[in-house]
């Protein structure tokens, strides 16, 4: 009893002093120190093995000339998810997103980057571009070559939902804009001359979406999901998905045997970077987070993006056995085909926007 | 019992000391952890124009996702009410070797990440997987399926059940059912006259829970539903969508329509159970 009481008393007394030690501990830990610099990195799902590379590199650079010992703390989640995160004030110093739209959202809710973000680094603020391709199966049993291929009737279409998905989006554009490209004989939108022939020209391409919707059997809410929909419960016969996410499923998913296709026309995903000036500003990092951003299109990071499967903007200087992977495909921006992100969300998300006419239509017509 | 309330009010107080810190304390916590939250988004969802709801809530979409939301938690709620009746009455009245085994696995749906629970049961009824491969030539779609939303939200609901009901059976005194059935009883009539009225609010607290749950699911549904618009998509999954794109507005009031309903229908479970309270309390 007597020890007891005793022991009780040591054990009280010594989380006392381990709480207090703690609680010095984590102060300690967060004065600024001159030796240490710190910065978090909020990216989005498929980066993740590319920006852990890069970060390496970039911490080794900023050492020898700066004398810093830099960490980047990386977080990685779905485009817009993360979009959201920053703006309700997680300390993000840079960001790197899917979606030009996701950071032109930041811009236009918060102060937190000026709304000419876009234009104060090279290429679009994107160092590196992807492109919408497709996975099918072994041998390529339903002979699918392009995209008239996934309006074939028995032919089943994996995409994920655009409502929850940036990828989605991409993917739900590329199809979009090769209709369009092909009733306006490969013109880019702005080029073409008159209104009715764009409107025309949309009208096809509404049709010819609608038709491939008929063949989508499920809509998964992100691009991995969809992924595993396709490859481990192998439903459908072609998957859309990002060129460096198919690369990463034949490589991770190598046992499922699927095999790579691209079509003959695409759309040049450019996944968009910035600093986020009101952070940095406040931590005195802008310096810092503008070296890490613009280090991504020196010949380290470009080669780096090659060879996670990315297209790299200045080939030169990536690795020719990583080029040589990529298929060679004619590749529209969003400004050819929708004009801005803007524009393309306004005409086909938003509520009552074409993706909702599609699927409200393939409803009422009993198909689906 | 039928002492004046007001009396009894003061002599509860002098018994029992700490009545003002408790209250102070109860009042704090559920303030802090529950009130703010919810009116935050009350608070969000004034500002929000009429004309945003009007148009968010007559969507076909949103009516067919509500549609299927109520529906499958409802059903789900209803098989698990039976068969967590079931499960609770095995484990407290028949110890078998390995209850305890038993016992545990109840937790399960609790414990794991909704999400793998998700992927768990699609692998399983998708038509490649174990279940699926066996329902899909009788032409039962599981996986991809209304359907496949009921059966994760039965999965994610049954410790609900369970976990209300068992300790209103341990307390249940089979000298009552030892009585009816010395008086004449038969085992049906001992069932729905003696045990059953005696469990009726265990029962429905564990329906209510489960329903609760089911309405704000969305891990595991999204995996399994195939989130096909009109057809398949939840509510949540729709506040996700609406997110997404920035639209904070939409979102809110697809939440505030939800938070609107669950309240009134476990409003009104509530008042059946205090109807019910009233009347047991009333005859005896």
């Amino acid at each position: 009893m007597q020890f007891n009481r005793q022991s009780n008393r040591l054990l009280r007394h010594t989380s006392c002093v381990v709480v207090l030690a703690l609680v010095l501990i984590t102060t300690a830990c967060y004065r600024p120190n001159a030796g240490m610099v710190e910065i978090l990195h909020v990216s989005y799902d498929p980066t993740r093995e590319f920006f852990q590379e890069y970060n390496a590199v970039f911490a080794q650079y900023w050492r020898d000339t700066h004398e810093q010992q830099l960490t980047v703390l990386q977080s990685h989640g779905g485009s817009g998810k993360q979009a959201r995160s920053v703006m309700e004030g997680l300390e993000a110093h840079v960001v790197s997103l899917a979606l030009a739209y996701d950071i032109d959202a930041i811009a236009e809710r918060t102060q937190l980057v000026p709304e000419d973000w876009q234009s104060r680094l090279p290429h679009n603020s994107a160092p590196f571009t992807s492109t919408i391709v497709f996975l099918v199966r072994q041998g390529n049993p339903k002979e699918i070559h392009d995209w008239d291929d996934l309006v074939q009737d028995d032919v089943q279409v994996i995409t994920p939902n655009p409502k929850t998905s940036g990828g989605a989006r991409w993917n739900y554009l590329a199809v979009w804009g090769y209709a369009l490209s092909r009733e306006l004989n490969g013109l880019a939108l702005p080029e073409a001359a008159s209104e009715d022939m764009i409107a025309a020209a949309d009208k096809a391409a509404y049709a010819f979406v609608k038709r491939l919707f008929q063949n989508v059997p499920l809509l998964d809410s992100g691009a991995r999901a969809a992924t595993t929909t396709f490859a481990q419960r192998g439903i459908g016969d072609v998957l859309i998905t990002w060129e460096n996410e198919a690369f990463l499923a034949l490589d991770k998913l190598a046992r499922y045997n699927l095999e790579l296709v691209a079509p003959s026309v695409s759309i040049l995903a450019e996944p968009t970077v910035t600093w986020i000036d009101a952070v940095t500003t406040r931590r005195g990092t802008t310096d810092l987070a503008r070296a890490y951003l613009e280090r991504l299109y020196m010949p380290e990071g470009q080669r780096l993006a090659a060879r996670h499967y990315f297209r790299p903007r200045l080939p030169e200087y990536a690795d020719a056995v990583d080029l040589n992977r990529l298929s060679d495909v004619e590749l529209f921006t969003i400004a050819d085909m929708f004009g801005s992100w803007e524009a393309a969300h306004e005409q086909h998300f938003t509520d009552g926007g074409s993706f909702d006419r599609i699927y409200l239509e393939n409803m009422r017509e009993g198909g689906s | 019992m039928s002492a004046h309330p007001v009396s009894k009010w003061r002599m509860r107080r002098r018994v029992m000391p700490g009545y003002g810190l408790t209250l102070g304390y109860t009042i704090c916590y559920l303030s802090l952890v529950v009130l703010l939250p919810v009116s935050a988004l009350t608070l969000r969802a004034a500002n929000v124009d009429l004309a945003v709801y009007l148009d968010v809530l007559l969507d076909p979409r949103t009516l067919a996702a509500f549609r299927l939301t109520f529906g499958a938690a409802f059903i789900a709620a209803t098989i698990n009410m039976v068969f967590g009746f079931i499960v609770a009455w095995t484990l407290v009245r028949y110890p078998f070797p390995g209850h305890r085994i038993v016992d545990a696995m109840v937790d399960l749906p609790f414990a794991l990440p909704t999400a793998v629970s998700g992927i768990a049961l699609t692998s399983l009824y998708a038509r490649t997987g174990l279940l699926g491969s066996v329902l899909t030539p009788f032409g039962i779609e599981v996986a991809f399926a209304p359907l496949g939303v009921v059966v994760a939200l039965t999965f994610i609901g049954l410790p609900f059940v369970v976990r209300t009901l068992q300790p209103a059976l341990a307390d249940l005194d089979p000298e009552y059912e030892e009585a009816a059935l010395s008086l004449g009883a038969t085992r049906v009539q001992v069932f729905f006259a003696v045990i059953l009225p005696a469990l009726r609010p265990a029962m429905l607290t564990g329906f209510a829970l489960a329903l609760a749950r089911a309405l704000g699911e969305y891990g595991s549904v999204v995996f399994i539903s195939g989130n096909m618009p009109m057809r398949t998509e939840i509510v949540s999954l729709l506040i996700i969508g609406k997110l997404e794109q920035f639209d904070y507005d939409g979102a809110t009031a697809l939440a505030m329509a939800t938070l609107s309903l669950s309240f009134l229908l476990l409003f009104s479970i509530n008042l059946i159970q205090w109807r019910y309270a009233a009347k047991t309390r009333s005859a005896a």
